[in-house]
């Protein structure tokens, strides 16, 4: 059974308005890496909100873990490409942010807060920010932020993860440490990815299946499943199997684009 | 060297405007009347010190009161504004309006409804101060980057909660930088409130000494009110630094 489901999917902003995205239609499996990727501007950020109950479709359906969305879903954890940590709160304040807000957590946290409080110091020691946490996210560099910010998206054990471009702002090999690290989390502990993306290479490298999306209105062109062998290392990036899955999105946006 | 030059900069240039002040007195005989130089100021301010500290401890409080409401009501009002678009949209050009308004206009109405005395001066600081308040606090809380929104309701964060784990502490910055406006603003209501409807304060001792051509007493008030106000506003520079030191930090990273 599928996880998530879009079922002919339209939304348009305004009611009546242009659609960002129209008639999506596709399927997640609970554990799936997917990736969705696009030239900018396609809607790739709208099927995030859709997914994640911020918006509701103005046609078709939306279900997540078998039930029609209608509003926020708790399961679910974000990050996007800027890492939105507050500068106000340490690192590790700011992995525990979620939670304060979702329940269990929430009303147990006075009780239990050293037990959360290990388990979000863990979490940051397995992205490598073991000994930052008392510091503050303007003390940390980009990359560290960006992981910092995604393990607030995982804190709360959320079932699925929505990335929205998270290492777009990042330097190459910052971006290529950050996929492993990705590759890590998601491989010993598995969760639902839904990565939007423009780097290609980044989506072949950690996704299960790739989706290329068309110009506004986002339509779904094509569904790609990558079959390179898991676990994946960053050597599988020099190999022909991977430069041929790039090679071909790239046709697919290349068209898109000159469409 | 350079970090003493620094500190002592504005003593240098209060102590620099009294002596050329006591200068063009002197060499162009100015008569008292006119302009009083600071050392006459100075005299009067030390023979008359007592009824120059009650006036002015009068005005102290009063401008306190008026801020003190200034604070709760605009941050009420920029909480309620900052969080909804549509009570933005709906109440910015009636606060605007109301702000155009020269407060001292509106005194006399003040005296009408409660008489001459403290409460016309409190409720001009007020009037005059709360509005900076509720910019500031709506600004801080209109700004709020969209994403930030998104992960905290995908979370299933209420309004309130978004508000208080959020809106409030991001708005602080706003908020306390405000607060220095407001309390020279204070002062400016309450003291002009003085002058027209009351019998204490520096307001009216400057009024009643003008009155009595006693130039100096006029120029001492005006001091005195200016040294408040640098007292109050550096206060609140200060509370503001430690409050909120991650929005002071150093462009190299240290807090």
């Amino acid at each position: 059974m599928s996880f998530v489901k879009f079922e002919n999917v339209d939304l348009a902003y305004a009611p009546g308005g242009a659609l960002a995205i129209q008639d999506v239609s596709l399927e997640v499996k609970e554990g799936e890496f997917v990736a969705v990727v696009g030239p900018s501007g396609c809607g790739k950020s709208t099927l995030m909100k859709l997914i994640s109950g911020l918006r509701m479709p103005s046609g078709g359906y939306v279900y997540v873990d078998g039930r029609q969305v209608g509003g926020p879903l708790k399961i679910v954890g974000m990050a996007f490409q800027n890492s939105n940590l507050l500068p106000w709160r340490t690192t590790l304040d700011n992995v525990m942010l979620p939670l304060e807000i979702v329940e269990p957590y929430r009303s147990t946290l006075k009780k239990e807060r050293v037990r959360y409080e290990a388990e979000a110091r863990q979490l940051l020691a397995r992205v490598g920010l073991a000994g930052f946490e008392d510091k503050f996210p303007w003390e940390l560099s980009g990359g560290m932020q960006q992981r910092a910010s995604i393990c607030r998206a995982l804190i709360h054990q959320p079932r699925l993860l929505m990335l929205d471009e998270p290492f777009g702002a990042l330097d190459a090999f910052t971006r290529e440490e950050l996929w492993c690290m990705l590759r890590d989390l998601w491989q010993q502990q598995p969760f639902t990815v839904i990565l939007v993306t423009h780097d290609l290479r980044e989506a072949v490298f950690l996704a299960d299946t790739v989706y290329v999306m068309s110009k506004r209105p986002g339509r779904i062109l094509v569904r790609r499943e990558i079959e390179l062998p898991r676990p994946r290392d960053l050597d599988v990036t020099y190999t022909d199997a991977f430069a041929g899955h790039v090679h071909e999105l790239r046709e697919h946006i290349g068209r898109v684009r000159a469409s | 060297m350079k970090v003493n030059l620094v500190k002592a900069a504005p003593w240098l240039v209060v102590a620099g405007m009294f002596l050329l002040w006591e200068l063009i007195c002197v060499g162009f005989a100015v008569p008292e009347f006119l302009l009083p130089a600071p050392s006459a100021v100075w005299k009067v301010g030390v023979e008359q010190f007592e009824p120059i500290m009650m006036h002015a401890t009068q005005t102290f409080i009063t401008t306190l009161a008026g801020f003190a409401i200034a604070v709760a009501v605009g941050l009420l009002i920029g909480m309620a504004v900052g969080s909804s678009p549509l009570l933005y949209r709906a109440m910015y050009p009636l606060l605007v309006g109301f702000n155009s308004i020269p407060k001292v206009a509106f005194v006399p109405v003040l005296v009408v409804w409660f008489g001459i005395g403290t409460v016309p001066a409190i409720l001009t600081a007020f009037l005059i101060s709360f509005f900076p308040v509720v910019v500031n606090v709506a600004t801080g809380l209109a700004t709020l980057e969209p994403e930030l929104e998104d992960v905290l309701r995908s979370l299933g964060a209420s309004r309130i909660d978004i508000l208080g784990k959020v809106g409030l502490p991001r708005a602080m910055p706003y908020f306390f930088a405000s607060l220095k406006v407001a309390i020279t603003l204070a002062f400016v209501g309450s003291v002009i409130a003085e002058t027209v409807a009351s019998n204490l304060g520096i307001g009216y001792l400057m009024m009643s000494a003008s009155s009595s051509m006693n130039m100096p007493l006029v120029f001492a008030g005006l001091i005195v009110i200016g040294v408040m106000g640098v007292v109050m506003y550096e206060l609140f520079a200060f509370v503001e630094k430690r409050m909120t030191s991650w929005a002071h930090r150093k462009p190299d990273g240290a807090a």
